[in-house]
């Protein structure tokens, strides 16, 4: 019956619709393409999802036996100060990691799209942190961090820097920032990179006759035009930041004390680890909740220029 | 807007040079200069990493070249990560991650492309972008008990979760270009008594080339670097893939850092050789899927 009723939308469209298409009928085939991708799909991601939000309303520890325990879970989940520090500290790397990728990327994109000497070369070289896995290079930055840097820190005389930032209470969350930018640049760039690509050259053309500055060329010009690009960026440097998992991992394991957890993290450790399935279930619900927030205030805040 | 803007930026990959010769082009010094001291931020810590890899334990933390070249270092860290089977291992779940993705989301992608004017195929272009937004860690741990239940706790299952998570934003990247395909081809093979499948690995899918590579080099850069799923999907240690490997081995023999650093280059090698032959088609295949 709902494909009666479809046919009939599509009939009340269909003037606009190009005249090949006019009475057709979608040929069966089409459907055996997507139902089977749409089953799998549903089984392997909303399935699970519903379970867990299941899950994250009783006592299960991820194996034996377990019961209802209705909100429970939730009401701890606002009352520690495990997961209250973590969300604090996860959106405030997030916002610093997204304010820090999006405007180092927006200078290199332009820099890179200018007469320079070795364009490709470099453009090459900006890219190679998006070909390396976080972890490993992490692993190299962990050591970095913990041996010349402080060595430098102590011939320079700075203070801060001659102890290591990994064991630092105060200054643990530099280095995870900082790997984080270093490898989500180069994605970044070559997305703005792609926005002025689109930019007719005339326009500057058309300024530089005017008399129009560098700094007004850009935000002028350039900005307004690589706008779509800009939403597209901050959404996806934005999820991604708040998802920091391989960073923590490599660098710090969440320490120390505890201080470097991400969201992400503390449902990894403590659900699958830790033995607290149901409550990092409960957790995850309530991260989906607040992520979805985000999303909202991010489109809405943004506009619908780029609508998907 | 997206196929217009994709037929611009595909007339601006082949003609870039058009814009080019419109300006007068200088070379701008001062921004070289600057771009090259940036661009050490990532070559001293490859540096770094070269170095280190070939240095005694007790010569290693600075950033001097070493005295003595310890090319030992790689055979001892190849024999105590079991280097061949993890680099196997990553290279099968790739290869195989990339050629199911390919096969399957690209049909999921024509179908939808060509029906949007129908609720039906509008509806599953949303719940398939839908699951876009929700991050991984929100199923993670109902995934991984699922699998373990379904005995897919291994290379199969971990395919088939690269397939499937990656269809959204595969999805997103090729209806795009799809519409941009005309359809008098298809209507013309139509006449000539072609099916729908046929139509799609005959006509469509050849067509598709520079999108489908665009999905190739993501899914196998996201497959080859990947850790978290690997982390909770691949409960057997005999099936390690390289960052997995290097997890455990990092966490063994934390202390003699040359033959833990041999062992990161030997993770990083393959690709960065692949990139470095293949760095001009990886970096406009990316930033195709970034255009819409």
């Amino acid at each position: 019956m709902s494909h009666v009723q479809t046919a009939q939308v599509a009939a009340v469209k269909r003037p606009k619709k190009r005249s090949a298409f006019s009475n057709r009928k979608v040929d069966r085939a089409y459907y055996w393409m997507v139902v089977p991708a749409a089953v799998i799909f549903g089984l392997f991601l909303y399935v699970p999802f519903i379970q867990g939000v299941a899950y994250s309303f009783t006592n299960s520890q991820g194996f034996g036996d377990y019961k209802w325990i209705g909100f429970k879970n939730y009401a701890a989940l606002f009352s520690d100060d495990r997961v209250g520090h973590a969300y604090l500290f996860t959106f405030l790397i997030a916002i610093a990691i997204t304010i820090l990728i999006n405007v180092l990327s927006m200078f290199l994109a332009v820099a890179l799209n200018g007469n320079l000497m070795f364009k490709n070369g470099f453009r090459a070289i900006y890219f190679i942190p998006y070909t390396l896995g976080v972890l490993v290079i992490g692993y190299v930055f962990k050591y970095i961090f913990m041996t010349p840097l402080p060595a430098l820190g102590r011939a320079l005389n700075i203070g801060w820097l001659s102890e290591s930032l990994l064991t630092s209470e105060h200054y643990a969350w530099v280095p995870i920032v900082f790997l984080a930018v270093w490898q989500g640049i180069a994605y970044s760039t070559l997305i703005y990179l792609a926005g002025l690509q689109t930019i007719d050259g005339e326009i500057y053309e058309a300024a530089s006759i005017d008399g129009v500055n560098g700094w007004q060329r850009f935000s002028k010009i350039t900005f307004p035009l690589i706008g779509p690009f800009f939403t597209i960026n901050l959404v996806l440097s934005m999820k991604n930041a708040l998802g920091t998992f391989d960073q923590v991992v490599a660098l710090t394991n969440g320490g120390p004390d505890s201080k470097t957890e991400t969201v992400t993290y503390l449902i990894y450790s403590g659900g699958l680890t830790g033995g607290e399935y149901a409550y990092q279930t409960a957790n995850a619900v309530l991260f989906f909740i607040v992520l979805a927030i985000i999303a909202f205030v991010q489109l809405k805040f943004f506009g619908n220029k780029e609508k998907i | 807007m997206s196929s217009a803007t994709l037929q611009r930026a595909n007339a601006h990959d082949s003609g870039s040079k058009k814009i080019r010769k419109g300006h007068s082009r200088r070379i701008n010094w001062w921004l070289t200069a600057v771009i090259a001291v940036l661009s050490l931020t990532i070559l001293i810590p490859l540096y770094f990493t070269v170095i280190t890899a070939l240095k005694t334990p007790a010569e290693a933390g600075t950033f001097s070249l070493p005295t003595t070249w310890e090319w030992h270092n790689f055979a001892d860290a190849w024999n105590k990560v079991d280097y061949p089977k993890a680099a196997l291992n990553s290279a099968l779940i790739t290869v195989a991650a990339v050629v199911l993705t390919l096969l399957t989301n690209t049909f999921v992608a024509y179908a939808v492309a060509r029906n949007m004017d129908k609720r039906f195929f509008r509806f599953m272009y949303y719940f398939f972008i839908a699951a876009m937004f929700v991050p991984f860690p929100v199923i993670m741990l109902p995934i991984a008990k699922q699998f373990g239940s379904w005995h897919l706790d291994n290379q199969l299952g971990l395919v088939l979760l690269y397939m499937v998570l990656g269809l959204g934003t595969n999805l997103f990247i090729a209806t795009g270009f799809i519409r941009s395909i005309p359809v008098s081809l298809e209507e013309a093979a139509r006449i000539d008594g072609a099916g729908t499948w046929r139509i799609f690995w005959k006509i469509i899918f050849p067509l598709m080339g520079p999108i489908n590579a665009t999905i190739a080099i993501l899914t196998a850069l996201w497959a080859w670097n990947d850790f978290l799923l690997p982390l909770i999907i691949l409960t057997d240690q005999s099936n390690q893939t390289i960052p997995l490997a290097q997890y455990v081995f990092s966490s063994q023999f934390a202390t003699n850092y040359p033959m833990a650093f041999s062992s990161y280059l030997m993770a990083m090698a393959p690709i960065l050789i692949v990139y470095i032959f293949a760095q001009k088609w990886v970096i406009s295949g990316v930033m195709r899927g970034a255009v819409k």
